[in-house]
């Protein structure tokens, strides 16, 4: 739906240059979520405008519904009118909601089409139509002024929706918000993405929004992607920072001579009872240090760190028992790695990015 | 008495009205080209951005007066002479107009960046952008601009009727100061101070009517700003009362 190649932006002030977007890859699918997390100044803000053209990438394409947004711009300037007509096709959702202050609900709803000049009957009846799919149909002739930040923020969902579009961006929608209605946008955000198929690129800095929404992710870091995939390729992916961000497992073991294992669920094994029936076949007393598991599509995948008595050498066939489940196990080096998070029971944690 | 002070703020009117006409008709475009054409804007243009910028600096600082006299020559080519109401719009209007394109420049900058790149990323043009987003969002902010500037006016208007052009401020001169009629003088300040705290207090309540949606109904900010518009009124109709 959403593919970037070699996106690269370079900012010039003076003979300073810096580069926000350094070979960006991006490739987002049809109907998906896709989260897109990084500390401030990755350059996650400037791709996600890339992708309306909002920015001019330096170098590098931009596809957006077989639309190469790139080509449609050239070499103006300005936003052509071709340009012009396919954002209006993309909807923009941003963190400070950006509503105009000086209309209705109702108008600020209206806005995107009257740019695309649709009669005042139709606009009303579209624009109450998707204040009725946001919740707000009560607020219509409220103004911005009077309601909450959930509330603006639903204002500024319909509003981007009025264009119909396949694809919608957010620009840290949430992170404006206090974490319940954080909560019930990201629902409204998930509940549009399945009932009008829509795909859904977000841009956050808050882990918590990746973990509750996105089908895959992609990590920033100093403008490249360092990281991306379906949440499950992430759990698969050997020594994945983002996996181990969204599962963060911890605990130090609890004596000398002990081995520590990481387990990965991702898959199907993750419907089994694998652990007790380790625990079982080999009669080995197993301690859980830490667990972050999650259900997404369905099944369960996360990941747990738990303690075998003895050295590795005496868990050898445990750990192989593991591996034939479909499990990737990772003896972890406790000493070396820095714990993700103390306490045990890691999923009910809210971490942020680190 | 009578009929010569009423003929005089017939001539103050209408050369008020005028020049407030020709500052809106030049000043508002001016002062949006001068943000939609400044690095990063719209239209961003570093030519044109100077040359209207400059432009429109040495309008500001030139004394009224001494514009007034520098423009005969261009008043009587427009106009035919250079002295009455009529003549004197033009150096009005070509005082007032600067004077209003840098208070719209300053209201239309104080709209929200985040507005502008939403009307984009809804596929806005410029067209959009100008009168669906940026004078809309400044609209409480530019009526109080052209409060200012036409209280500006009324007081260039005094000025120029020591040069001829009547009105109020004509009258103030060859009656109250040449004749030593002190009736007069008083009677046309006061008519002066009416006229410009009525024009204050109808701007304040365009301006409170305009922000009201804008903002909660009934904030105390906004209860308080009142007073502190009133006091520069006052400023205004102090300084044309030295003028006298």
């Amino acid at each position: 739906m959403i593919t970037t190649t070699g996106l690269t932006k370079v900012y010039r002030s003076g003979d300073r240059e810096v580069t926000a977007l350094d070979g960006v890859d991006l490739h987002v699918r049809e109907g998906e979520v896709y989260g897109v997390i990084g500390q401030s100044g990755a350059g996650k803000s400037t791709l996600i405008r890339c992708l309306n053209l909002l920015e001019r990438p330096s170098s590098g394409t931009v596809t957006v519904a077989g639309q190469d947004l790139t080509a449609l711009a050239g070499n103006q300037k300005r936003a052509g009118a071709a340009l012009r007509a396919a954002r209006s096709h993309i909807g923009m959702v941003f963190q400070h909601f950006n509503l105009l202050s000086s209309r209705t609900v109702q108008d600020n709803v209206e806005l995107p089409l009257e740019i695309l000049k649709v009669d005042r009957r139709e606009r009303a009846r579209k624009a109450l139509e998707l204040l009725d799919l946001v919740g707000l149909a009560d607020k219509a002739k409220a103004y911005p002024a009077q309601l909450s930040g959930g509330q603006k923020q639903r204002v500024g969902i319909a509003r981007a929706l009025a264009g119909d579009p396949k694809v919608l961006l957010s620009d840290e929608a949430t992170s404006a918000l206090d974490p319940e209605t954080t909560r019930s946008i990201l629902q409204l955000l998930r509940d549009l993405n399945q009932q009008l198929g829509l795909t859904v690129v977000l841009i956050t800095h808050e882990m918590d929004v990746v973990k509750t929404i996105c089908d895959s992710a992609a990590l920033m870091k100093n403008g490249r992607v360092v990281e991306q995939g379906t949440v499950a390729e992430l759990l698969a992916t050997p020594g994945s920072e983002l996996a181990r961000e969204l599962f963060p497992v911890g605990g130090e073991p609890s004596a000398e001579g002990r081995t520590v294992v990481d387990v990965t669920f991702h898959g199907d094994a993750a419907t089994r009872p694998v652990i007790s029936e380790l625990s079982r076949t080999y009669n080995v007393d197993i301690s859980i240090l830490g667990a972050a598991m999650d259900t997404i599509g369905g099944k369960q995948i996360g990941r747990m760190r738990i303690e075998l008595p003895g050295p590795f050498e005496e868990n050898v066939v445990p750990i192989g028992f593991l591996r034939e489940q479909g499990l990737q196990v990772d003896v972890a080096d406790v000493a070396d790695e820095p714990s993700q998070s103390p306490a045990p029971g890691a999923s009910s944690q809210k971490e942020g990015a680190k | 008495m009578q009929p010569l002070l009423y003929n005089a703020c017939l001539d103050t009117f209408f050369m008020v009205w005028w020049a407030t006409v020709w500052a809106v008709i030049g000043g508002l475009p001016l002062g949006v080209l001068l943000v939609l054409t400044e690095r990063g804007g719209q239209l961003q243009n570093a030519v044109v951005n100077k040359v209207i910028s400059v432009v429109v600096n040495i309008g500001r600082s030139l004394p009224f007066v001494i514009l007034m006299i520098a423009l005969i020559p261009f008043t009587r080519f427009v106009i035919g002479t250079s002295i009455g109401p009529s003549a004197a719009v033009v150096p009005l209007a070509i005082g007032a107009i600067p004077f209003f394109a840098r208070l719209v420049e300053t209201s239309v900058r104080e709209v929200d960046g985040g507005l502008v790149e939403a009307a984009q990323s809804m596929g806005g043009g410029t067209w959009t952008i100008v009168f669906k987003v940026l004078l809309p969002q400044s609209m409480p902010s530019l009526v109080a601009g052209l409060t200012n500037t036409v209280i500006t006016v009324i007081s260039y208007s005094a000025m120029a009727g020591a040069l001829g052009a009547g009105g109020l401020g004509s009258v103030a001169i060859t009656y109250g100061q040449q004749r030593f009629d002190t009736r007069f003088m008083v009677v046309t300040v006061i008519l002066i101070i009416v006229i410009v705290t009525a024009v204050q207090l109808i701007g304040d309540l365009a301006v409170r009517i305009l922000s009201r949606r804008s903002s909660r109904a009934d904030s105390p900010v906004r209860l308080l700003r009142l007073p502190r518009q009133r006091k520069q009124s006052e400023q205004i109709t102090r300084d044309l009362t030295h003028l006298l």
